[in-house]
């Protein structure tokens, strides 16, 4: 059984009561979706009924307004799934920024005659790691094996599982929809989006990310930019101080694979 | 049951009407070209493309909406996208 909260998401399915995605879903309040697939999860069990509860929620209604939910849910251990698929702003309302706009970034509330946003994208999945939840991983719509794995993995798993699901929005970020493929693939290679998964207490990098731990097999960052208008705007130094953000990033998701390695 | 009060949305095609009417370019596969290789199969994002290996694929115009992934993905450009007549 799915939750979605108010999302891209509840436009995609279609309309009720009859949905374009291939299991039984609720429409839920904005900030409820991860508290609601706690009450599912726990009426499955009371009911001896063999089900899933998995919220499919955007980073608008995970980072930002059902936060305190998610998080709940987190420290409770519900037996829920929950997918963030993260297209950087409040896309079905009009291109609002969220914590998980990256810096810099043009939205209609970060306008570029201002330079973009101000502050630096929230790592929501290191987030759920430090809940102490049994499985957290990031993933990309370019690899979507990966997600399959991920997912099905997940799904063995008895307890709060997250995954941070990458997902270009071609209005959203300005560029061609037949390219939102080779966008999210070009966030991988330059090593802007970081695959890892954190399973049982082992962390651990998933290829094709682990090629990009050496910075030299990165492509420049400029690549993956350069296909999206709402970075037309920047200067070479914000992408240079952008690049120096990514090999922090870096830096700390190997440390962490390092500590919590096999 | 108490879960049938809950006004619940349940799988079914067509659920945003006829999609494929939003299409201003349309795909066309050149099946001579095409390998077989499923790699449209996997990127479409409306699941419209079905493939089977030895069948090579085909497109449910109906609701396929044009975005144009497939022909950018496929890595020996046998889709081609084509304006659609209107």
């Amino acid at each position: 059984m799915l939750s979605i909260p108010a999302s891209c998401a509840s436009v995609v399915q279609g309309l009720g009561p009859k949905s374009g995605i291939g299991m039984p879903l609720l429409n839920v309040p904005f900030a409820s979706a991860a508290s609601v697939a706690t009450g599912i999860a726990e009426a499955f069990k009371q009911l001896g009924v063999k089900g899933r509860a998995v919220v499919w929620a955007g980073d608008g209604g995970t980072a930002d307004i059902g936060f305190a939910a998610v998080s709940a849910a987190a420290e409770r251990n519900s037996d829920v799934l929950y997918v963030m698929y993260d297209n950087e702003a409040y896309m079905n309302t009009g291109i609002q920024r969220s914590s998980e706009t990256p810096k810099y970034a043009w939205t209609t509330t970060t306008p570029a005659y201002a330079g973009g946003k101000k502050e630096q994208k929230k790592d929501v999945a290191l987030i759920m790691l430090a809940h102490g939840a049994p499985y957290v991983a990031t993933a990309n719509i370019a690899y979507p094996q990966d997600l399959y794995r991920k997912l099905k993995r997940a799904a063995e798993i008895e307890g709060f599982k997250f995954i941070h699901l990458f997902a270009p929005c071609p209005p959203g970020w300005s560029f061609d929809p037949s390219l939102t493929v080779e966008v999210a693939r070009k966030a991988v290679e330059t090593g802007y989006w970081i695959l890892w998964e954190y399973d049982d207490g082992v962390f651990k990098l998933n290829p094709p990310s682990t090629i990009y731990a050496d910075k030299s097999k990165r492509r420049p960052l400029k690549e993956y930019l350069k296909l999206q208008g709402r970075f037309a705007h920047l200067t070479d130094e914000q992408i240079a101080e952008l690049e120096k953000e990514i090999d922090k990033r870096w830096d700390t998701v190997l440390k962490l694979a390092k500590a919590f390695g096999k | 049951m108490g879960l049938e009060l809950i006004p619940i949305s349940r799988p079914a095609p067509g659920s945003g009407g006829l999609t494929g009417t939003w299409r201003t370019l349309k795909p066309l596969v050149d099946l001579a070209k095409c390998i077989d290789c499923g790699i449209c199969w996997l990127y479409c994002p409306e699941a419209v493309i079905d493939w089977e290996k030895g069948k090579k694929i085909s497109i449910d115009y109906a609701y396929c909406k044009g975005c144009g992934i497939c022909a950018h993905e496929c890595p020996v450009k046998a889709i081609e996208m084509a304006p659609e007549e209107t």
